[in-house]
């Protein structure tokens, strides 16, 4: 790992009660029968997925008949073991903990377009009958079922990690949180509070389908919050910075470290300085990074394929053409090395590809899942994903991004007379179907005559997905991803994601500033 | 998973807890049961069904504290969990608030019956649940060719829990919930797809509205936005609809947290007894309405339930005080979460209001947007119609207000008499005056 954290520092703020133990929880590992307990994180292979389940081919088999005895067309098998810690920093000290496990099976079963859906947290063959049962009443007839003999195709492993979480105990982790509680109030005599989280989590999923297909997957995710309050002359102010991926500890180098703690106090005590914008249409710069959150809500959701084949997109019937200036690149992309919406597998057993939206400003393909790539008669592009096995999945987005173009970030901001350069951004929103979009802007600055100047804060930006796609005048060449722990919402699914984008212009966008 | 397993399990849990080391717990076990489906082209779009069991429990040891919950209820995998929550909970610092609730905060008196339970859930169809939906989706289609889609959706759940604090307290609840409704969407000419939605909600099957009214109703709601538009920036007197109107409220709730006090993330820091609203604002939390969303007699941490003022004629009367941030802020507790929210109600309907409203916006929902517990600041986007002379006119959308919670709310004119009744927060509508819109 390599990390130095203080020692010293440990012991004095949170070491008094630290007893001498071999036994040490990671919070909570693996609680599945010890006797596989040591098969953990990459290293697994298909028999360590098939005992930390306890199922073999034979049951999986034996459900999917059940699945498909009323005539549905095919069923697939979710399984999901998932672990997760969170610690908090509070008042100094590092004073609660929580952990969740969820683990159990979904169960899915097609005819068409149709879809029957059950789960069951009890994974024995008996349960999950009853679960298949229920899930085939979305059929009305009788079917059969031959056994499958389940092929395994190898998969690119875009975010391996050293250690798995589950090997990595909770006295590892305090240390962190320690260290950038000192720094942060070290950084600056107006912080008054922060509020530290750790959090990490390991996924398992093992996929089966009628169809012989299966996969496994680890998918690993770490994330270190930062939160700062500060007070000058009797005002409050508050923000926060976060970096999350699909990494192990060893992400949180001291370096990372350092930046979290300075990071977080620059963008608290920079809102004492903040104004409000005018409010209204004008020109928006949108900073490397983070500013993706404006394709994910301006067009990401718009082409995923469930939307458009049910005709409800602002996008349907736009594939194919030009919809934004020719140096416009949109992808979405489950292959970035330990980026936070990267997957190796989808939730459906599809390899993850790099998928383009839109490819020098024509608009190319949407975001299919098994059921929307039928339909459109293409291949799935590996987006089918669920927030657990207690969902069905739907197409979504993985890591959303626009390619670098042939602006420099200086003749961007130099082009800009009268507007607003936004940074960091806490939320966003669209309506599919009408094309309004919102994005929430935490800080940022005001462009005058060519310059970043004073700092703004809180003001809410809405545009239409289409027009604004459009309107992007200006494209930087400095494409940056997000950092932080992105997370999409969708009929009531929580997915991780990111996004990124280098400097960007829109000619105009409405800014809900302060003066009309 | 009936009554009796679940408070057997729940003592279990307790003594495991305990017999590992700690000196507290708190022990939440609920089974659930729901169904759902969608509907949509005439046939089922999706079908689910499942149950649902989860355990969480709370360790207290030596002054520490962590929190856990599984899906995985099987005593020998909870052994294990046991085992290892209260050990890794050692390792974490001292806190002297971390402690259970004070008995005497645990409700007296549990027999009261605020029927939350359908007795009937039982008896419900697998073809009753369909029909409702396949009605809805057919009454949505009224006719009209610019309906381009309606997903409809029918869903009900039943759900039963115990709570067991190791200091003297079980409680238990059950409770039944459906809801029924579609959402449609609307072919605009310049190629935009508006929808709308209009679902309700109930504790009983019968009390759901006609499947008629439902699909009719949001088919409409879609239809008026068509054409909408983003108009010129300016001042408007605001009519938020009721069903929107809970988004401008929750901006005094985060700030009225005990945590938020003593963290100091709240702009309301030292405001009680203070005005913070226009005195036409009476905010009450009632929890013993008889089938309401959010009535209990007791809350996750086991504290009575009581009906309080939160804030009378627009002065802040009382903080929401959990049990932990009670203690380490110096306040009583008094419960930490909202049960039901009622408003002081006024005497006008909708269209009266709007009767009376020169140059204005009616906002029918919220677009994004956040507000900033800190400091009060709030900027959301909004779609709404414009009301010229006393009279709904066009549709319009991609617009911002912004501001602050108590400038806000000091502006705030007129309270309708139609709380929103599918929500927990029953909200009537609101007029404000002079809002700032930014538009084109």
């Amino acid at each position: 790992m390599g990390q130095k954290i203080s020692r010293r520092a440990f012991l004095e703020k949170g070491g008094k009660g630290l007893v001498a133990t071999a036994f040490i929880p990671t919070f909570l590992g693996s609680d599945i029968d010890k006797v596989f307990a040591k098969a953990m994180g990459t290293d697994m292979k298909l028999q360590d997925y098939f005992n930390r389940f306890n199922v073999d081919e034979k049951t999986i088999n034996d459900v999917m008949a059940a699945a498909l005895s009323k005539g549905a067309d095919y069923c697939d098998l979710f399984f999901e073991h998932t672990i997760g810690n969170y610690i908090g920093l509070e008042d100094k000290a590092v004073n609660k903990a929580y952990s969740n496990i969820s683990y159990g099976v979904g169960i899915r079963v097609l005819k068409g377009d149709q879809t029957g859906y059950s789960f069951t947290e009890e994974i024995t063959p008996e349960a999950m009958k009853l679960a298949a049962k229920t899930a085939a009443n979305i059929a009305s007839g009788s079917g059969s079922f031959n056994p499958v003999k389940f092929k395994r195709s190898e998969l690119a492993d875009y975010y391996s990690i050293k250690t798995s979480w589950e090997q990595v105990g909770i006295d590892k982790k305090i240390p962190y949180l320690q260290q950038i509680n000192e720094k942060v109030f070290n950084e600056d005599k107006r912080i008054i509070k922060s509020n530290i989280w750790f959090n990490d989590e390991s996924r398992y999923i093992l996929i089966a389908t009628s169809e012989g297909v299966i996969q496994y997957d680890y998918q690993p995710m770490g994330q270190i919050s930062v939160s700062c309050n500060a007070e000058q002359n009797g005002k409050r102010e508050q923000n926060y910075f976060d970096l999350s991926g699909r990494r192990g500890i060893e992400f949180f180098t001291p370096a990372n470290i350092d930046r979290l703690a300075k990071e977080s106090v620059r963008r608290t005590v920079e809102l004492f300085e903040a104004v409000k914008p005018d409010a209204g249409e004008m020109p928006v710069i949108l900073a490397a990074g983070s500013s993706g959150i404006l394709l994910h809500e301006a067009i990401g959701h718009g082409m995923e394929a469930d939307f458009n084949r049910k005709n409800i997109s602002i996008f349907a019937d736009k594939i194919n053409k030009p919809v934004a200036e020719n140096f416009v690149s949109i992808v979405d992309d489950g292959t970035n090395p330990n980026v936070r919406g990267s997957i190796n597998v989808d939730d459906e057993g599809n390899p993850t590809e790099k998928t383009f939206l839109v490819k020098d400003g024509i608009m190319k393909s949407y975001l299919h899942d098994r059921i929307s790539a039928k339909y459109y008669n293409v291949n799935s592009t590996g987006s089918g994903r669920r927030e657990s096995f207690r969902c069905y999945p739907l197409p979504r987005m993985r890591n959303t991004y626009m390619l670098p173009g042939p602006h420099s970030k200086e003749e961007i901001i130099k082009s800009v007379k009268n507007g607003i350069y936004a940074e960091s951004f806490t939320n966003g929103q669209v309506y599919i179907g009408a094309g309004d979009f919102t994005f929430y802007v935490k800080s940022g600055y005001l462009v005058e005559d060519g310059k970043l100047t004073k700092p703004i804060k809180d003001i809410n930006i809405i545009g239409n997905g289409p027009k604004v796609l459009a309107d992007v005048v200006m494209v930087g060449d400095d494409l940056k991803m997000a950092e932080g722990g992105w997370t999409c919402g969708k009929n009531g699914q929580s997915v991780p994601v990111s996004m990124g984008l280098p400097t960007v212009k829109v000619s105009k966008i409405t800014v809900g500033g302060v003066k009309s | 998973m009936d009554k009796n397993e679940r408070i057997d399990l729940a003592e279990w849990v307790t003594k495991q807890i305990l017999q590992n080391g700690a000196d507290q717990a708190t022990v939440a076990i609920s089974n659930s049961r729901s169904v759902d489906v969608s509907y949509r082209d005439k046939k089922i779009e999706n079908l689910q069904e499942s149950t649902q069991n989860s355990l969480s429990i709370d360790i207290y040891a030596n002054k520490k504290y962590s929190g856990h919950s599984t899906s995985d209820l099987r005593k020998e995998s909870l052994t294990k969990f046991i085992k290892q929550a209260v050990a890794g909970t050692k390792y974490l610092t001292e806190d002297e608030f971390r402690q259970l609730p004070e008995p005497k905060y645990y409700p007296k008196k549990l027999d009261v019956d605020l029927q939350l339970k359908d007795e009937k859930y039982s008896k419900i169809e697998a073809q009753d649940r369909v029909k409702i939906a396949a009605d809805i989706e057919n009454a949505a289609k009224i006719g009209n060719d610019l309906i381009v889609s309606v997903s409809s959706e029918y869903s009900d759940s039943i759900y039963e829990d115990v709570l067991m604090q190791s200091n003297g307290f079980v409680g238990e609840s059950s409770s039944t919930f459906f809801s029924a409704g579609a959402e449609v969407t609307v072919k605009d000419k310049d190629g935009g797809r508006p929808s709308d939605w209009y679902y309700a909600s109930s504790r009983f099957y019968n009390d759901l509205p006609q499947s008629e009214f439902l699909g009719k109703a949001a088919a409409n709601r879609a239809l008026a936005k068509i054409g909408q538009k983003k108009i010129e920036s300016g001042q408007y007197t605001m009519l938020v609809e009721n069903r929107a109107a809970s988004r401008l409220l929750s901006v005094f709730f985060g700030a009225m947290s005990a945590r938020s006090i003593q963290q100091k993330s709240s702009f309301l820091d030292g405001y009680l007894g203070k005005k913070i609203a226009s005195e036409k604002l009476t905010v009450i939390d009632d929890p013993f309405i008889v089938k309401g969303f959010g009535s209990r007699l007791f809350d996750g941490e086991g504290l009575a339930a009581n009906k309080r003022v939160l804030i009378d004629k627009g002065v802040l009367q009382q903080y929401f005080v959990d049990n932990y941030y009670g203690r380490k802020a110096g306040m009583e507790p008094n419960s930490g979460s909202r049960s039901n929210i009622l408003l002081e109600n006024g005497s006008k309907k909708s269209d009266e209001l709007i009767k009376n409203i020169k140059k204005g916006i009616m906002v029918n929902s919220f677009l994004g947007g956040n507000s900033n517990s800190t400091t009060g600041d709030f900027s959301f986007g909004i779609v709404g119609r414009l009301i010229e002379n006393g009279e709904l006119t066009i549709p319009i959308n991609e617009m911002n207000i912004s501001g602050n919670a108590k400038e806000l709310w000091n502006q705030l004119s007129e309270i309708g008499a139609d709380p929103y009744p599918y929500s927990s927060v029953q909200m009537p509508s609101l007029v404000f005056e002079g809002i700032n819109f930014s538009g084109k």
